[in-house]
């Protein structure tokens, strides 16, 4: 049986300081700092929660298929200026040059959805936290999406639970295909393209990532980077689970499209893992190229050749998957996707009408996808101005379709079909999962904060003064739930009870 | 070389220009549509940045994972 389909989302965010010179490093430390020392302070002692936190676990260098192959590079060490753990349970911190924001650990894809949205907040509350910090006539912005149009790209990494036992070789080949074709609901859209030497006009793409990849498979993330990224640093019980790190992905605007992307995502690697799909029956004869050439195609008719001799379009191989997806469906249910029962099916009708409508007409689709409701403002604009893709007015909306302030964004301005409830992720900005470890992490931060010295996934860093320091370890994702910790946690007055309460 | 061979089979360039123009014309649906569309163009140029060329010109990222 799949293990259950925990996942989340992080984001490195665009950054930009108006109205000064712009040192991105600097700029991204401020923003978080800001957002610490205003929205940190809790009610049990008067200095700011600023729980730092603990690299011990951290081991991005590990690669999933066992090995390092000769010639690959381990990824440059990570710059963590600044770090912060957010009482959501989420982590917020400064890596290469972005603020980046990592949701908790949620239990579900729509869960995991809320979370996201929930990031964006926190980032307009930064940049109004930040304002006090700066020089009059300065603002600091940020953004939502994975490229400046210039060859600079920064990523929206997926996260998945998967199962230790299951070889990655099986996962590398059987998810392949389904990375990239699943683009065309999961792009973002973006104004022509950053491929050195792009053989054709591409005036306008699906994606914003699909131009940066070099690999099939993979350690790195900032250079060279693979469709399949083979860091294994699981953050839990390394024996039973890995984490599988996607890095194909786009920031998207639409709520729909995110949880649409996790969603699909997570009931193919649960089928994988249930060897419900026969890894090599969608094999692409050229996967790189065809993460470009599947981005560069708005009809979405251009055929992919398979190692088997077929040619079938993304869109066709999407009805593959979501055909095994189907019957996998029916056989062995959906809980690892959610085990209320309520999402998995809801998710395979939603990828059924995607599908059905993008075969029809993209345009369609423009009520939930980022890239269709793009072409079809952009094209509009164009048309009402006579202006050309190049255009400096068009390829500014190409970049404010990604701002996180509500009166500037033009992808939250969207008429979009919702998934999730305003009220919700307002609670999410400081409210942790009530199923995942996260729970417990979030609320030990907004009960105990000042006694807490540092935080990771899968631990907590209690400091009481005398004592040695004393590590709480979390390595199973599901456990620190609201059900299994919350009379624990209301009958404990003192992080003393609690640890030894905890059997300390 | 699979890359030329897809290369080749690519459909025509300017094929966002075909696309916009298939939008659904007559139904209510499309009439509705057509309308959000015009408000959303109609509220761009108010909240779109009073110096395009200057914002396009200064967005520039460090690359990232």
């Amino acid at each position: 049986m799949a293990v259950p389909k925990v996942c989340g989302i992080e984001t490195e965010y665009g950054i930009v300081l108006r109205g000064g010179d712009s040192n991105p490093i600097l700029a991204s430390s401020m923003l978080v700092n800001a957002y610490v020392q205003r929205h940190g302070k809790h009610d049990i002692a008067s200095r700011p929660t600023s729980v730092s936190w603990d690299f011990d676990d951290e081991s991005p260098a590990n690669d999933a298929r066992g090995w390092t192959p000769l010639g690959s590079m381990p990824p440059e060490v990570e710059t963590h200026l600044v770090n912060a753990v957010l009482t959501n349970g989420a982590r917020y911190y400064v890596d290469h040059a972005h603020p980046e924001y990592s949701s908790p650990e949620c239990r579900t894809p729509l869960s995991a959805t809320l979370y996201d949205r929930a990031g964006e907040r926190v980032m307009v509350a930064s940049m109004e936290a930040v304002k006090a910090t700066l020089a009059p006539g300065q603002e600091i912005v940020v953004y939502k999406n994975n490229s400046d149009g210039r060859g600079n790209s920064y990523g929206t990494h997926e996260n998945y639970l998967m199962d230790r036992s299951v070889p990655f070789s099986r996962i590398v080949n059987s998810i392949i295909p389904f990375f990239v074709t699943r683009q065309i609901f999961t792009g973002s859209g973006k104004i022509g393209t950053e491929y050195p030497g792009a053989p054709t006009e591409v005036p306008f793409q699906i994606t914003q990532r699909a131009d940066f990849f070099e690999e099939e498979v993979g350690l790195e993330t900032t250079l060279k980077r693979p469709i399949v990224n083979t860091r294994d640093e699981p953050h839990s019980d390394a024996q039973r689970y890995r984490r599988l790190h996607v890095i194909t992905g786009d920031a998207t605007m639409s709520e729909y499209a995110t949880f649409l992307k996790l969603g699909t995502t997570a009931i193919v690697l649960a089928m994988i893992e249930d060897e419900a799909f026969e890894s090599r029956a969608l094999s692409l004869v050229s996967a790189v190229s065809a993460m470009r050439w599947v981005s560069w195609d708005l009809s979405l008719k251009s055929p992919l050749e398979l190692v088997d001799g077929r040619h079938m379009t993304a869109l066709e191989i999407q009805w593959e998957y979501l055909r095994f997806a189907q019957k996998y469906a029916n056989e062995r249910g959906l809980d690892a996707i959610d085990p209320t029962g309520v999402q998995g099916p809801q998710l395979l009708s939603m990828w059924e009408e995607i599908l059905t409508d993008l075969e029809r007409d993209p345009l369609l689709t423009a009520d939930r996808l980022d890239w269709t409701a793009k072409l079809r403002l952009f094209e509009a604009y164009r048309d009402r101005h006579g202006l050309p893709w190049t255009d400096a007015k068009v390829r500014a909306l190409g970049l404010q379709w990604h701002e996180v302030r509500p009166d500037k964004s033009l992808g939250l301005r969207q008429p979009w079909r919702r998934v999730l409830h305003e009220a919700d992720i307002d609670a999410a900005v400081t409210e942790p999962p009530r199923d995942t470890r996260a729970y417990f992490r979030g609320k030990c931060l907004q009960k105990f904060s000042p006694w807490i010295t540092a935080a990771n996934w899968d631990s907590l860093v209690f400091d009481l003064g005398s004592d040695p320091l004393r590590r709480v370890p979390m390595m199973e994702p599901l456990k620190g739930t609201a059900e299994l910790v919350d009379s624990l946690l209301e009958g404990c007055d003192t992080p003393a009870e609690l640890l030894l309460r905890l059997g300390g | 070389m699979p890359e030329r061979e897809q290369i080749r089979k690519q459909t025509p360039q300017r094929e966002t220009e075909r696309v916009a123009e298939t939008a659904p014309a007559a139904t209510k649906q499309g009439e509705k549509l057509k309308a959000e569309l015009d408000d959303l163009l109609d509220e761009i140029d108010e909240v779109l940045e009073v110096n395009a060329e200057e914002f396009v010109k200064s967005y520039v990222q460090k690359g990232g994972q």
